[in-house]
């Protein structure tokens, strides 16, 4: 195409310390395009956005912007050469009512009243305080502050998410006569669905760099899930064999029992069945609902629908230690949400045995001992550096957390991305202690950000998409392709045939 | 997996003293207390006797035990400002209903209101999750004011300290000041719930790391409401303890010492933030502002002066204090 290109950024760079968010990523916006970016998690999505929107500097690469290098390094600035961002996280200031959070970015208060019309909220007091604007619509009302200043580029992370169904579908509409007056739109999306009926071009990104730039057409969602996983698609082949070989399949009974539950707004409708002597994996794309659902089935939040049954009974946790004692663990993800950091590994193993108040006189010291220690050879924890669990490396620190529960001897652990971070050698550990968990008949539910680990430790995955279970796939097909295609909700088996136009959610399963 | 777990003897000396320190925390608040009896035995030669050790002892005791209840809300991340009236509540009551009862039934029925200002404290931090500084403060006030309206019912009756009060206060006994007799089996028993017993562990954990407790099945509310109870009642008993050494009933006995015990628990290693800290450093801290108090006043400077040295000090201390045992 002749015409100049309204944004064109190349060889965008972004380190932090040690770690390359971004390396040599690129994009063109055309005027008056739809254009989506894509990758998996980790990608590098969000680090370009708030590249190109002045949130955080670049390390290196050049932005023109119609043509001309703009300072676009800070907000401000950015709002200056035309690029508005709206945030996947609402960006108005609760204790402000919206008039004020208007003015405070100096947005016009007509075209906001004419957008928030025309995107169906037009019962709205500006006067409110924006923290009682309930969260959907305040979605909403970022987008129409972004509309009314007019913005050459606009930038979109993950603006459906949240909403309910009728205002998608008006936010999609009002996007798209956006680009009719030659304004440009960068979308950001886990939703092929919704790529396919707006965007015109997709940018993917793979490990911080640009890996291809394709026109959405019917059919391409094959090539984008390809270019997303790149040269793993062949790597995975090989390791397939190893993982059906730890995998046996135990016919347990059922030892858990999810059905229809429902969590706030992310978490829908989802049913599974969790056996004893089995390694669930639930793989999902970020925030579609797994937090909410572990933090259910740990007690930690209540759920707002459905219901859960331990061993065939229906319980209603109200607090994590109504879990605990149904012998229902949970290992989060985050170290530091689990571990009192400046105390001893021997205390923070032994923390759950004196939770309950009839275990608050003296501790059994010997018996504690050897429980502790037991459990401290099992999961081979370096102890060297044990009198602060803080001076451990973080390996040995999700360990302790593992620990815990073993030495409580729990019957379920629900794992949240166990291995985040942590070393191959300690994520091999892990692995295995998980398979044999499940050899002595526990049950264990796995959340993994990595997909290829569901080969290596799971007897099937469960995958969730929009806060639905979109399908359940067994281990022998549950490679990376398979799993990535599933999380974005593209139905299994059916590369050619089912277009990128074809209905949403047509995964067989899902269906109701 | 093992590179964060440096070693000991592969690190260098500097890192290994302050690591040292670490571990024992203890270690420089005692050079601190010999080097504070030094400088005043050189300033005031001869002044180190028997008479003066025990005299300083008796007066650290009372100090020492209200920085038990700062030690142990400290520990949680919280702070108790409400002993002060708790105590002042207990002796005020003591003193008159002494006058009617026997002793033995005027002290318990001193230690009820402070349990009432225990129980609330704990009900409004850990159910309602007021914040620690501002719920004790509250409670406080509103006992000085029942205090200042009890006083207007009770003022026919007069006042009488119970003699064995008066005995474990001021007493000495083959040199060792009487309050010893309470101050060792409850400090016993303060390190021995922070150090053996779940309920401590659970206090440590908490103050580290509250959602990490919840998570292991810690309910936060019992045991904050258990502690803030054990902080009144701890309250009560010095109050109890420091009536028998001053022997003159008012609305204000042990109020100036709130704040000072606070720093005694702070001097002693204890952590405002939570996690960290143990009653044998309070019970240092507690002796060295009490050789500090001795220290200024032997300087014979004005009063002003000397408070503001007092506060100066306090401040070098603890700086210079977690300097060293911090170890990141």
């Amino acid at each position: 195409m002749a015409t100049e290109p309204l944004l064109d950024a190349t060889g965008v760079a972004k380190r932090y310390g040690a770690v390359a968010a971004l390396k040599n990523a690129s994009l063109t916006l055309r005027p008056g395009e739809v254009h989506a970016l894509m990758g998996a998690n980790g990608a590098g999505k969000s680090t370009l956005v708030k590249i190109l929107t002045g949130a955080i500097p670049a390390n290196a690469g050049r932005i023109l912007v119609r043509g001309q290098e703009r300072d676009i390094r800070s907000p401000a600035k950015a709002r200056q050469a035309g690029l508005v961002p709206v945030y996947q996280e609402p960006s108005l200031i609760p204790d402000l009512d919206v008039l004020s959070n208007l003015r405070l970015t100096q947005t016009p208060v007509e075209p906001f009243r004419h957008w928030i019309k025309e995107l169906g909220v037009p019962d709205l007091d500006l006067r409110d305080l924006a923290r009682d604007v309930p969260l959907a619509i305040q979605r909403v009302l970022d987008l129409a502050r972004a509309l009314a200043v007019e913005p050459d580029v606009m930038l979109l992370d993950e603006m459906t998410a949240a909403l309910p169904a009728n205002l998608a579908e008006r936010v999609l509409d009002v996007v798209k006569r956006q680009s009719q007056t030659g304004r440009s739109v960068i979308f950001i999306s886990h939703r092929f669905v919704e790529i396919a009926a707006l965007c015109d071009r997709a940018t993917v990104l793979r490990d911080g760099a640009t890996v291809g730039v394709v026109d959405i057409e019917p059919g391409i969602e094959e090539k984008i899930v390809e270019l997303m996983l790149g040269a793993k698609v062949e790597k995975q082949r090989v390791a397939q064999k190893k993982a059906t070989e730890g995998a046996a399949p135990v016919d347990g009974s059922t030892r858990i029992a999810v059905r229809n539950l429902k969590v706030g707004t992310k978490l829908q409708d989802v049913s599974f069945d969790l056996k004893d002597g089995e390694v669930a994996g639930v793989v999902a794309l970020e925030g579609q609902g797994q937090d909410e659902l572990f933090a259910a089935l740990a007690g930690s939040i209540r759920p707002d629908g459905g219901t859960i049954e331990v061993d065939g009974k229906a319980v209603r946790f109200t607090h994590p230690v109504d879990a605990i004692e149904k012998g229902i663990a949970y290992v989060p993800g985050d170290r530091s949400e689990a571990l009192a950091m400046q105390q001893s590994v021997r205390e923070n193993i032994a923390l759950p045995f004196s939770a309950a108040f009839r275990n608050w006189g003296p501790i059994a010291k010997r018996r504690e001992d050897a429980t502790v220690q037991s459990a401290i050879e099992r999961l081979q924890i370096d102890t060297r550096a044990q009198r602060e669990v803080q001076r451990l490396s973080g390996g040995n620190q999700q360990k302790v957390t593992i620990a815990r529960w073993i030495a409580a001897d729990a019957r379920t652990l629900l794992c949240f991305d166990p291995t985040r971070g942590i070393d191959v050698g300690t994520k091999q550990e892990i692995y295995k202690l998980l398979r044999q968990l499940a050899g002595q008949g526990k049950s264990v539910l796995f959340y993994t950000s990595e997909l290829e680990e569901v080969q290596l430790v799971c007897d099937r995955a469960i995958v969730i998409f929009g806060g639905k279970v979109v399908d359940v796939l067994p281990v022998e097909i549950a490679d990376e392709p398979a799993l990535t295609r599933a999380a974005y909700g593209l139905p299994r088996d059916a590369k050619a045939d089912v277009g990128i136009l074809a209905e949403p959610h047509a995964a067989p399963e899902a269906q109701p | 997996m093992s590179i964060s777990a440096t070693t000991p003897e592969q690190a260098p000396l500097g890192r290994r003293i302050k690591r040292f320190m670490s571990d024992y925390p203890l270690v420089p608040l005692i050079i601190l207390l010999v080097l504070l009896v030094l400088v005043l035995n050189i300033i005031q030669p001869g002044i180190l006797n028997q008479r003066w050790v025990g005299n300083t002892i008796k007066f650290a005791i009372p100090l020492a035990l209200m920085a038990g209840c700062q030690t142990m809300t400290m520990l949680t991340g919280g702070i108790d400002l409400s002993v002060g009236t708790a105590a002042t509540m207990a002796a005020f009551i003591v003193a008159t209903q002494g006058a009617i009862h026997d002793p033995a039934t005027a002290m318990l029925m001193a230690l009820v209101p402070a349990l009432c200002i225990g129980f609330v404290n704990g009900i409004g931090v850990g159910v309602f999750r007021v914040h620690p500084l501002i719920m004790t403060l509250g409670t406080s006030l509103i006992g000085v004011g029942c205090l200042q309206v009890y006083q207007r019912t009770v003022i026919a009756s007069g006042a009488k300290v119970p003699d064995f009060l008066i005995w474990l206060g001021t007493g000495v006994t083959w040199g060792f000041p009487n309050a010893l007799l309470l101050f060792i089996p409850v400090a016993a028993l303060l390190i021995f719930i922070q150090k053996r017993t779940g309920f401590g562990r659970l206090l440590y954990a908490i103050g580290d790391n509250e959602r990490a407790t919840r998570l292991a099945g810690v309910k936060y509310w019992q045991v904050i409401l258990a502690l803030y109870m054990f902080s009144s009642l701890l309250a009560g008993v010095m109050g109890l303890l420091y009536m028998g050494l001053i022997r003159a009933p008012s609305l204000s006995l042990a109020e100036p010492l709130v704040l000072t015990s606070v720093a005694a628990a702070v001097i002693g290693g204890t952590s405002i933030f939570g996690g960290r800290g143990s009653y044998t450093g309070t019970i240092v801290g507690a002796l060295i502002l009490q050789v500090m108090i001795t220290l200024l006043t032997v300087l014979q400077m004005p009063e002003g002066a000397r408070r503001m040295l007092f506060g100066a000090i306090i401040l070098a201390v603890t700086a210079a204090y977690l300097r060293i045992i911090d170890d990141k």
